[in-house]
Parts: structure tokens; C-alpha cells; sequence
């Protein structure tokens, strides 16, 4: 293996036809219908074909949570997950949380009114699995919080704001 | 400098989120410039003579623009550290050998990163092995083989306080009762900002180039670029779009700098690197990786007689900076006691492994943790309670400022404030208790308590001065320009609330440029925790001589006293008479009016300077951690960290808390968990986010945070740094408190980070 996994892990092996695949997805709302490779990513499709680069890549072993978006309502992360089993899906993005251009979701709100974000590379992952989070479960303890976010990593913030920020939004003040 | 009323010292939420908030702010991977992908092809070799390279196949496969190797792409190698012999200078494409896994051999570019990667695994390479070392200790051994030919050893640099003929012949130790000594490992880490490294090349019109590049430091990369490219520094311009984070490794030049604009200007098209994760955790710097022999002589009431160091630290097979960091070791190794006498001296040594660089604290946390370990270590046999030690050997506040005998120039500090603040905090003498009750009932819970107190330096190595400008702008908004380079701290939201402060132009209405260097006439970046107190200032001290100008204004165009101007929203208004006000729209309007404008003023409102503090500062806290101890599985879980940090006079408190919690984070993340590490043949064996143990939500508790505030003289805002106090302050006490959780069994020591198998090893022994 030349690259020895540290390019290439992320790409899967080559369709030797080079045929694509027509998908169809409901993305934000609206539905889109492109010919992708099939080994495309779910995450490369929202970023490179749909301009959706909101949803940000942080590593390549499906560790850091960076890519989450919601498939059907759930929380899933877009590298675990090949664009061609998102047909007839629908997919949110961080880009159609918000009501509207000019409102904040309110795990957004929450987000910012705790300084739940510092370089912001992790929270849009981290904002859309922390709405599943609340789906599931409206009023999380603390230790909920913190395992519930386990499949997302931040560096900047210890992670202490991101658990208030989550708390906060559940209406709960715990921190 | 807050007057009542002051925006300033109050948690003001951030500009930047909003964007990063929707996902609309853009990195550089985020950029729609038609750029084209490059892919590097990496050694999987740690040390090997490359005795060929088959690139054919890949130049033949769809999509593919060029494949270079060091044949037909040549590059001047590259110094990383000035001080380091130039022999060891790295060519950004191997040549004839390779010395660590990820050296990079050929880079592949095509139209898109999966035909990239489709060519990449294309090439073969053949290798013949050598001997290769990723053990420091080892390689300073005699039988050790020397990495690079033509030196003598694997030592590049070394130093010494005071010099040897000094230390060898005089005893640091007279006069003490006792003498311990540890060896302390300050392991390898890597810095793991969520977005990796990457750039993307523009080239223009007549040989211009365009660089975007996640960053820390637009300017630097621009004037260590240049040169590599043979360009002029004015044709090359460096941006940092929004970066996901630096801490310390995205502060300087990566070789892949230099490829990736090679390879823009020879196919005369933008090209782009992404960085993959695994690619990142081996050719992105790493940091600490030192090994420290410590010995210190008390005296049996808990006296400092004197410190011995012996150091190595470890420079990868490339150097950088990380040779040089044992300095700032060194610098601080007199920490925040009165020790009479130190010998220090360290030696940088090369092994088959990814250069060291800068990583949050960058120096610092390696003395923090050396002398607060040891010292613990001292309080244990002499049986002194670890708090008490260091209340008796603290530097007092009436002694600042002063130098230390290895060269530091604290310039405020109390100790014992933060000490006592933190004793408080955390209810000391309860969890002391609660510790003796479950020694005697021989609970499989033992509880640890760590304490640790440190000073830091912040803007270190004469990065104390920065360039700041402050315009008004016709619309009576603000721009302002800083050399500082933010990638997550807040500095628009810091630095805007002083010009509302200064001038009263709310905060929303001034632009923050930085991280550009068209936009920016110079700037030395954000790194060793500098920004709000050189750039910030320089942005105080320009917005003071606009505001002096702008009040000479009005007070003519409302025929007052300029005495009698004073700051309103947004305008300035004569003193009590808040309808008598001529707004900054109007002032920006009227400076440039020749019937307004006083004939000895001139025109524009605007101001910028470089604001140089003199020195670093020192900020100063102490910690205290505690963690329980599985007797059974050795797996230690943190309860609480409990951080009182001083850095100086507030500006956002919730901008400093931030970086509180971050840095506690990590070094908490040092203490029991992260190490990169190697096999005996220096291959990685934690490349990638899943063996390499970077905490999440899960593992970590919420933290208990506050401050002291003790102004630094050395500036206007009375600021100190913050970015890398908690991470210096946590490691050792979360260290300390795993030690001490096993000392009443007769552990001593145990090595970071204190994982079960570690933990469970020692109690083994037992």
C-alpha cells in the first residue's frame, strides 16, 4: 500500500467500469438528482456536488462526528455512509436548521449564548447530533449530555460549554 | 482601565458565531475556486535509501495533471530552526532517502482528490531499509546510528545554565537535607485541531500568487514562502480564511506549503491541499516529547536549596522549533519559587519520527511539569502536605517584578492568592479527609489529589510587539486591522469591544481584518497566547489617538473645549450635553472637509502603530485535580478539576473561560491519555483518531473555573495571556493526583499519561 492509509483511507476502491449512479435526495428541503460514483462518500456528495460545505471532514476513521448530519430525522455520520444509500432519503444539513435566514434554530441560539463554539470546525456536527440528542431524550442529565455527544470530538472547548449549551436548550440550567 | 459603564470586562457574545453557527463561514477547503488536488505520497518507511520511484502507471490515470517527484519538481531544501545546522535541512520531496514514516516522496495532482488518490496508488516505490530509532534515550546511546550523515551524533543543539565548567564544579545542593530525583516523561502528543492542515494556490497575472492556508501566522508563511518560491514577498499573497484551530502546529511554513504552490505555478492553475486525518497525525508537528532527569534538595522544613535538570528532548528526524524549546524550559524552570540554585541542561536529539514544533504551552507546560512533579515528590518524603511546600517557597508579590536566575523577567505575580483561592475552591482539607477515611477502610476507590501552581510566559521569545490600526469609515463604522492571526479565540468580539469602549462605535459596526497580508501591513500572528495584549493593545492605543483627534474635531465643529468632548453612541458630544453631539459619520465626513477640518490638522481618521509591551508577560495560577483511582483495573476516572488562573485585568470574561476549559481539556487529555507513539522500528502506531486518545465529552467532567485578577504593568489593558494557562496548570495537577492516589502504597511514580495498563502495571508492583 503505498500511501500506507495516511491519504487514502477515506477514498474507497475504484469502480474499474468508472460507471455512476443516479441518485435522488431530499436535501434541505428540496430534492436533488445527480449522477454520482458509487463509492461517493455522503459527505463529499453535500460538499462537492451540492456546495453544502457547511458540514465539515475532521478525520477519516468516522471518529470525530464533524460530518454529522440527519438522514431521515436521525443523526448519521455523513463519512459512514455512501451517497447512494441516501437515494429517496431525506438529508438536513447544518445549512436548513435555522427557520430562516435571519433566525438561529434554538440549539444554535443555545450554541452561542453559552460560548458553546470556538473555531467552529466541530459544530455543525456537533449542533446536529446534539438536536437527535434532545429528540430522543428532551430532558438529559448532564452524563446523558456527555454520552450522548461521545461520537463527536472538540479541541477547543474542553467541551464543558457544549454541555451547558445542550442543557440550556433543554431548558435545564445544571451548569 | 474599565470606567463604570465600560463594555469591557463583561461576557459579550461572540461575532463570530453566527457564521460558523449556519456553516456559511468558509475554510480553505470550503473555497469554490476551481481548484484542482493534490495528493502527496508518503513514505511508509521510518529510514530507508530510495533506490527507485515508478511513476508510469500513475501519469497514465484518468484525471492526472502531473506527478512530481525531486526529479522533475525541484525545491531548495528547507531550514526548520535557524539555529539547527543547515546539513539537516529537509527537501520537501525526499531525494535520495527518507527519515520518518510520512517523509514525502511524489505528490500527484488530477482534477479531483479521488483521481488523486486513484494515481497515488499507482506509484511504487522501492526502498532499501536502515537502521531507524524513535527512543530519545537510545539515541544518544554510543552504539546509537547516526541519523544524519556527516554529524557526529543525533544531538543538533544543547544548552546549558549556567555553562557546564560551572555545573560541574560546584554542588547545587549544598545544604540540603534531602535529595529526590525522578525521571519525568513529558510524552509526545499531537496538537489535533479538527481541521487539519491545507492551502490552496492561487497563481495571477505576472508571476503573482494567491495562498490561502489554514494558519496561524498569514505573514510568516508569506515571508518563509516566498523565498522557497523564488518570489518576491509582494508578489505572494497569504490569507487564512476561518481555521479550525491551530494550537501551536499551524503556527509556521509545512514543506507542503511549498509543493502545493510549486505545483500551481508549474501547471499555471489553482491547486489544493486537504489533508487527510491520518496523513495529519503523522506530517502536522507534534509537541512536548521530552524526557527530563530531575533531582531537587530540600531542606526538612520544606525549603528549595536547588534543582538539577537533565533534559532531552526530542527533534523528530527533521528539526524545528522543537529543538529549540527546551530554552523556554529552561527560561521557566525557576517556576514560581525561590530556588537559590539551578543547573539546567538539555540536549535536542534527532530520531526517525515527525518534527516537534510548538503545542500549546510550547516549552512551558515540560518546566511546570518537571519542577511541580519533583517537588511533590520532595513534600512526600519530607512528609510535608503538598500545599504547604509550596506556600513556603513561593516568590512573594513585593519581589516582583524581577528576574530569575534562568533569565525570566516575571512582572507581577501572587502565588499565594491563587493558592489559597484554589484550596477554598475545591474544599481541600474535606477531600484530604475523605482520602484518609478511604485509605483506612483499604476502599478499592483511592482518591488522588494533585495540586499544581505555575507561571507561564505569554508573547515569549520578543513576540511582544504587534501592529494594530483603527479607521472610521465614512458611514461612521470602524475597521480595524490587526497582525494577530484568530483561528477560534474571539479576537473580532475581544477587539471590538474596546474600540465601543474607546469610541463608542458599537461593537457590530467594526470590521476586524486580519490573517491577510494585503489587508495587514505586518503581523507576527497569534501563538505563545499574545494576541489581546500586543495586537489588542496596539487596537487601544490607535483608537486612543483617533479619538484624540476626532474630539479636536468636534470640539471646533461645536465650538466647545476639546477637554469638554467626551464619548457618546456612537458619537461625541460635549460633556453633559448630550444633544450638542456630532456623530462619527459626521466626523469622518468633516475631517476630510477642508471648511471644517482646522487648518493644522490633517486629513483621514484613522491611526496605526506597532504596540511594543517591552517584554512577555507572566500569568500564574494554581490547580487542584481530583481523580479516583480503580485498585482492580487501574483505570482512573478525573472527578474534578478545580482552576484558578491569573491572567491579568479581564476583558470578556466568557471569552477567558472559554480558554480555560480548552486548555484544562488538554492537559488533562496529557496526563492520562494521548501519546503518539512508535514501534521499535519508529513506525507510528497512533495515526489515526482512533489509537490516538483524544478525550471526548464522555471521559471528562464539567470544570470549575474562576480567576485572579493581577494586572500586568506591561501594557494598557493590564492583560496577560490565557490560551495555553490551563493546559500548563492541569497536567501536573492531574499528574500529581494520580501519584498520589498510589503514594500511601509506596508508588512513588508513574509515567503520563496514566492509562489503566500503566496505573495497573505499577500497582502490580506493589
Amino acid at each position: 500500500m503505498v500511501l500506507g492509509g495516511y491519504a487514502s483511507s477515506f477514498v474507497l476502491a475504484r469502480d474499474e467500469k468508472g460507471d455512476t449512479v443516479e441518485i435522488s435526495v431530499t436535501v434541505n428541503g428540496d430534492t436533488k438528482t445527480d449522477e454520482v460514483e458509487p463509492r461517493t462518500l455522503l459527505v463529499y456528495y453535500l460538499r462537492e456536488e451540492l456546495g453544502l460545505t457547511g458540514t465539515n471532514v475532521g478525520c477519516d476513521t468516522s471518529s470525530c462526528g464533524a460530518c454529522t448530519v440527519h438522514v431521515n430525522g436521525e443523526s448519521v455520520k455523513s463519512c459512514t455512509m455512501l451517497a447512494v444509500q441516501a437515494d429517496g432519503q431525506e438529508v438536513l444539513t447544518i445549512e436548513g436548521l435555522a427557520p430562516s435566514a435571519t433566525e438561529l434554530h434554538p440549539m444554535q441560539e443555545s450554541f452561542r449564548e453559552n460560548h458553546g463554539l470556538q473555531c467552529g470546525y466541530c459544530t455543525p456536527g456537533m449542533v446536529m447530533a446534539a438536536c437527535s440528542l434532545l429528540k430522543e431524550n428532551p430532558s438529559p442529565t448532564e452524563i446523558e449530555v456527555r454520552e450522548g455527544l461521545e461520537g463527536n470530538l472538540c479541541r477547543c472547548t474542553g467541551y464543558h460549554n457544549i454541555v451547558k449549551s445542550v442543557l440550556a436548550c433543554s431548558g435545564q440550567d445544571l451548569l | 482601565m474599565a470606567s463604570s459603564g465600560s463594555i469591557l470586562g463583561n461576557a459579550v457574545r461572540r461575532k463570530e458565531d453566527p457564521g460558523l453557527l449556519t456553516g456559511s463561514n468558509k475554510y480553505f477547503d470550503d473555497l469554490d475556486v476551481g481548484s484542482v488536488q493534490v495528493v502527496f505520497v508518503r513514505s511508509t518507511m521510518a529510514h530507508a535509501i530510495i533506490e527507485s520511484i515508478e511513476t508510469v502507471d500513475a501519469e497514465a490515470m484518468p484525471g492526472v495533471l502531473g506527478v512530481y517527484t525531486s526529479k522533475n519538481l525541484e525545491m531548495a531544501a528547507v531550514n526548520g530552526f535557524p539555529m539547527v545546522d543547515p546539513a539537516m535541512d529537509r527537501p520537501p520531496l525526499a531525494t535520495d532517502r527518507v527519515r520518518f514514516v510520512g517523509d514525502i516522496i511524489a505528490a500527484v495532482v488530477a482534477d479531483t482528490m479521488r483521481q488523486a488518490v486513484d494515481a497515488a496508488e499507482q506509484i511504487i516505490i522501492d526502498y532499501s531499509p536502515l537502521p531507524a530509532n524513535a527512543d530519545v534515550e537510545a539515541a544518544i546511546t554510543e552504539s546509537a546510528s547516526v541519523i544524519w550523515e556527516g554529524q557526529s551524533s543525533n544531538i543538533c543543539l544543547e544548552t546549558a545554565l549556567p555553562e557546564m565548567e560551572i555545573q560541574n564544579s560546584t554542588d547545587p545542593f549544598i545544604g540540603a537535607d534531602l535529595v529526590v530525583n525522578e525521571r519525568i516523561l513529558t510524552q509526545r502528543l499531537a496538537g489535533v485541531p479538527m481541521e487539519p492542515n491545507g492551502c490552496v494556490a492561487i497563481p495571477g497575472e505576472s508571476g503573482k500568487l494567491k495562498f490561502f492556508v489554514s494558519t496561524q501566522n498569514a505573514h510568516s508563511v508569506r515571508d518563509a514562502l516566498a523565498p522557497n518560491l523564488g518570489m518576491d514577498p509582494e508578489d505572494l499573497h497569504v490569507l487564512a480564511p476561518w481555521v479550525g484551530g491551530g494550537f501551536g502546529p499551524k503556527a509556521g511554513l509545512y514543506v507542503e506549503h511549498i509543493i502545493v504552490a510549486k505545483c500551481a505555478l508549474t501547471l499555471g492553475q489553482p491547486v489544493k491541499w486537504t489533508e487527510q486525518r491520518g496523513e495529519n497525525m503523522v506530517a502536522m508537528g507534534h509537541g512536548r516529547a521530552m524526557v527530563m532527569n530531575a533531582e531537587m534538595g530540600v531542606k526538612k522544613d520544606g525549603t528549595i536549596v536547588g534543582l538539577r535538570a537533565r533534559v532531552l528532548a526530542e527533534t523528530g528526524a527533521y528539526p524545528g522549533i522543537g529543538a529549540f524549546l527546551p530554552v523556554l524550559t529552561q527560561t521557566l524552570s525557576q517556576a514560581v519559587y525561590n530556588i537559590p540554585t539551578i543547573h539546567f541542561q538539555a540536549h535536542s536529539v534527532v530520531t526517525n519520527t515527525t518534527t516537534t514544533v510548538a503545542y500549546r504551552g510550547a516549552g512551558r507546560p515540560e518546566a511546570t511539569q518537571m519542577v511541580e512533579r519533583i517537588l511533590d515528590k520532595a513534600a512526600q518524603a519530607i512528609g510535608m502536605d503538598p500545599a504547604e511546600i509550596r506556600r513556603k517557597n513561593y516568590i512573594q508579590p513585593d519581589q516582583f517584578p524581577m528576574t530569575t536566575i534562568t533569565g525570566a523577567n516575571y512582572d507581577s505575580g501572587d502565588h499565594e492568592k491563587s493558592l489559597d483561592a484554589v484550596l477554598v475552591a475545591s474544599d481541600y482539607s474535606t477531600l484530604r479527609a475523605e482520602q484518609e477515611k478511604r485509605r483506612a477502610a483499604n476502599d478499592n476507590k483511592m482518591l488522588g489529589i494533585g495540586l499544581a501552581s505555575y507561571v507561564e510566559v505569554t508573547a515569549p521569545l520578543g513576540l511582544h510587539a504587534e501592529y494594530g490600526k483603527c479607521e472610521i469609515n465614512a458611514d461612521g463604522s470602524a475597521t480595524i486591522r490587526v497582525g494577530t492571526s484568530s483561528h477560534g479565540q474571539g479576537h473580532d468580539t475581544a477587539f471590538s469591544m474596546i474600540v465601543e469602549d474607546m469610541l463608542g462605535i458599537p461593537s457590530a459596526d467594526v470590521t476586524h481584518i486580519d490573517a491577510d497580508t494585503e489587508e495587514v501591513k505586518q503581523g507576527a500572528g497569534t501563538m505563545g497566547s499574545r494576541s489581546l495584549q500586543t495586537a489588542g493593545s496596539a487596537i487601544y492605543e490607535a483608537s486612543k489617538v483617533v479619538l484624540e483627534k476626532g474630539k479636536q474635531l468636534a470640539a471646533n465643529m461645536l465650538e466647545a473645549s476639546a477637554d469638554d468632548i467626551v464619548v457618546g453612541e456612537g458619537a461625541l458630544q460635549v460633556a453633559g450635553v448630550p444633544a450638542k453631539s456630532v456623530s462619527w459619520a459626521e466626523l469622518a465626513a468633516a475631517v476630510n472637509d477642508d471648511s471644517v477640518r482646522p487648518s493644522d490638522m490633517d486629513g483621514g481618521l484613522d491611526h496605526e502603530l506597532v504596540f511594543d509591551e517591552g517584554d512577555s508577560t507572566f500569568p500564574f495560577g494554581s490547580h487542584v485535580a481530583v481523580v479516583e483511582v480503580d485498585r482492580e483495573t487501574g483505570e482512573v476516572e478525573l472527578l474534578r478539576h478545580i482552576a484558578v488562573d491569573d491572567c491579568g485585568t479581564i476583558l470578556n470574561p466568557m471569552l477567558v473561560t472559554g480558554q480555560q476549559h480548552g486548555g484544562i481539556a488538554q492537559g488533562i487529555a496529557q496526563a492520562l491519555w494521548e501519546q503518539v507513539q512508535y514501534d521499535e522500528d519508529a513506525n507510528p502506531v497512533t495515526a489515526n483518531l482512533m489509537d490516538y486518545l483524544m478525550p471526548s465529552a464522555a471521559d471528562l467532567p464539567s470544570f470549575e473555573t474562576s480567576n485572579t485578577e493581577t494586572a500586568s504593568p506591561r501594557n494598557p489593558l493590564g492583560a496577560k495571556g490565557i490560551g495555553e494557562s490551563g493546559t500548563i496548570g492541569s497536567t501536573p495537577a492531574a499528574h500529581n493526583a494520580v501519584c498520589d492516589a498510589l503514594s500511601h502504597l509506596g508508588i512513588e511514580h508513574i509515567d503520563m499519561p496514566c492509562t489503566p495498563q500503566a496505573v495497573w502495571t505499577a500497582l502490580q508492583a506493589v
